[in-house]
């Protein structure tokens, strides 16, 4: 069947290089090192692709966050999304449960306006803060089911089916829609955004909307690093020249038996 | 009170986590007086399992089962925990800091209208209760308030070692059967389909894994690696580099957003150590690092390096072995 999908991602700093703190350490400071789209966002993305490609329907894609993170909302248009909404805020003072909540507001007015939202991905946990409770907060607040930490999906017959690991092996859910599905990253691979991609995806038109309330923060007092810790690497040697010293050491760590 | 999710392995025994969790929840205890700690458990606790937990201390186990529990559903075992939670008069949820105790407390949290902290390192007071947490999958850490009840958060992985408390708890055994919403009973697992062995399972609990990055040079470069796993009886664990390259399958993924392992040994191959890989290794009790920089986070992080090309060396260490095997 036809679904709507909506894809809530985060614009989050690119943790692949040193993780700076803004001044008064109430968020990453992403300014040096880039800002990227959330892991298991990329992969939600994707997979409201293909599910609309293959059985129609739209993917739209919505954040929240400040001007900049228009930059990811058009990254996803560029790869298949065909509408995004930019609920314009400072993310650091918005909550988990403040987040949901914005989110449930866009898609009630949306409603109102004519637009339904079949299925809501949104990632397992974002690669900043690692709440954990986006996605489920969300479902309360909408009172939908929700699926959490899912690698696949496909949409059947009203209802989604979602797969994804738990503790005994791959579990399946099937789920009447409305629904909500949180996705981890490893069941698809996010494409690439093409050059036509990008131009179409330049010329789309981003709702903008407010936040619906004032945010109750996140409970954080402060964000620190951790102390770095002193290098005591022993350098066995260089080059194959190594291989007995290494093989030494495996020895002594009793990991050679047979 | 203090309420902790115990979960089990599919032996029936507490999992590492779980006990890990049960000796952080006694130190909040000890910290707050002796208050009790108590567990719940879904499904039968067995002798052993009993056993385990009136070591670590538990003074009562609820054992939760029933036709609503019998399938997993994150709502309707979060409803299970509130009620459990109520007969306990528990002021304190918590749970390991797994993919299901995440997701778990997540929904006892947002039920009961509170704040949630995700994968805590340690507790810097009790009133206000404020917690540190690690955030950017470790690299950086958050200090939070729980300042309403109850305090729901999760443990990080090796937050604490499990440590069997000084005197046995009763582990009393309370049996409780839930009627739970059949709204909470939608998003419910409709089937499982077992791990084959060859599947990641092996690479959370092997004792040795040889890890590749970006420095494997394409599909084509793992054999010596594989080469090596095999000598070692390892698990082969590899960087994001590599499944989004398409080299390898992700279930063989190393990080924040695949398998967090802590063997005792890790071989870590041609991968630099970014922030996302660091995050699942950085639990392995020894690192030898094999390198071409010196500089790289991955080798300054090490108990021991090689500087070097790992299709150099690789081959070598294995003809090593091979030879000193006869």
């Amino acid at each position: 069947m036809a679904a709507n999908v909506l894809v809530c991602i985060k614009r989050v700093p690119d943790s692949s290089s040193e993780v700076v703190l803004t001044d008064d350490g109430q968020a990453v400071d992403g300014r040096f090192a880039g800002f990227t789209t959330s892991p298991h966002e990329e992969c939600a993305v994707e997979l409201a692709v293909q599910v609309t490609a293959a059985g129609g329907g739209q993917a739209s894609v919505l954040t929240l966050g400040d001007a900049e993170a228009v930059e990811q909302l058009r990254n996803a248009l560029a790869v298949g999304a065909t509408a995004a909404t930019l609920v314009q805020a400072e993310p650091s003072t918005f909550g988990p449960a403040d987040v949901a909540r914005e989110i449930a507001a866009v898609v009630r007015a949306h409603e109102a306006e004519g637009t339904s939202h079949d299925l809501i991905l949104l990632g397992n946990d974002a690669a900043d803060s690692g709440d954990f409770q986006v996605g489920i907060r969300l479902s309360y607040e909408l009172g939908r089911p929700v699926v959490n930490g899912a690698r696949t999906l496909s949409v059947e017959d009203d209802h989604v089916v979602a797969r994804g690991e738990g503790p005994e092996g791959t579990e399946t859910y099937r789920v009447p829609l409305p629904a909500i599905v949180t996705v981890r990253e490893g069941g698809v691979e996010p494409r690439y955004p093409s050059v036509p991609g990008r131009m179409k995806a330049k010329k789309v038109a981003v709702e903008e909307r407010t936040p619906s309330a004032e945010p109750s923060g996140a409970k954080r007092v402060r964000m620190t690093l951790p102390p770095p810790v002193p290098s005591n690497v022993q350098i066995l040697g260089e080059g194959a020249a190594a291989a007995p010293a290494v093989v030494d050491i495996l020895e002594e760590l009793g990991v050679l038996a047979r | 009170m203090i309420l902790t999710v115990v979960e089990k392995e599919l032996d029936g025994s507490a999992a590492e986590t779980s006990l890990e969790g049960l000796t952080f929840a006694r130190k909040l205890s000890a910290e707050g007086g002796g208050v009790p700690v108590d567990a719940v458990v879904f499904g039968e606790v067995g002798d052993d399992l009993r056993k385990d937990l009136a070591a670590y201390g538990v003074r009562t186990v609820y054992q939760v089962g029933g036709e609503a529990v019998a399938a997993y559903s994150g709502a309707g075992w979060a409803s299970a925990i509130l009620t459990v939670r109520q007969a306990a008069k528990s002021v304190v949820v918590m749970a390991p800091g797994s993919d299901r105790g995440m997701e778990l407390m997540a929904h006892v949290a947002a039920r009961a209208g509170v704040a949630m902290a995700a994968n805590v390192l340690s507790f810097d007071g009790l009133s206000p209760f404020q917690v540190t947490r690690q955030v950017v999958g470790g690299a950086a850490l958050e200090e939070m308030v729980l300042d309403q009840r109850p305090a729901v958060f999760t443990v990080a992985g090796h937050a604490v070692e499990a440590a069997p408390a000084e005197s046995p708890g009763a582990a009393d055994v309370v049996e409780h059967t839930p009627e739970v919403a059949a709204e909470d009973l939608v998003a419910r697992v409709q089937s499982v389909e077992k791990l084959e062995a060859e599947e990641g399972s092996g690479l959370k609990s092997a004792r040795v894994v040889v890890g590749a990055g970006r420095g494997a040079g394409g599909p084509d470069g793992f054999g010596d690696l594989e080469e090596l796993t095999s000598l070692l009886g390892a698990a082969l664990g590899v960087s994001r580099v590599v499944t989004a390259a398409g080299w390898r399958p992700h279930h063989e993924q190393v990080g924040q957003t695949g398998t967090r392992i802590s063997p005792d040994l890790y071989i870590p191959c041609g991968i630099s150590g970014a922030i996302q890989h660091w995050a699942g290794c950085s639990s392995a009790k020894t690192i030898l690092a094999i390198n071409t920089d010196a500089e790289s986070p991955m080798v300054t992080r090490a108990t021991y390096a090689v500087i070097g090309d790992l299709h150099e060396v690789v081959p070598a260490i294995n003809e090593e072995i091979k030879r000193r095997r006869g």
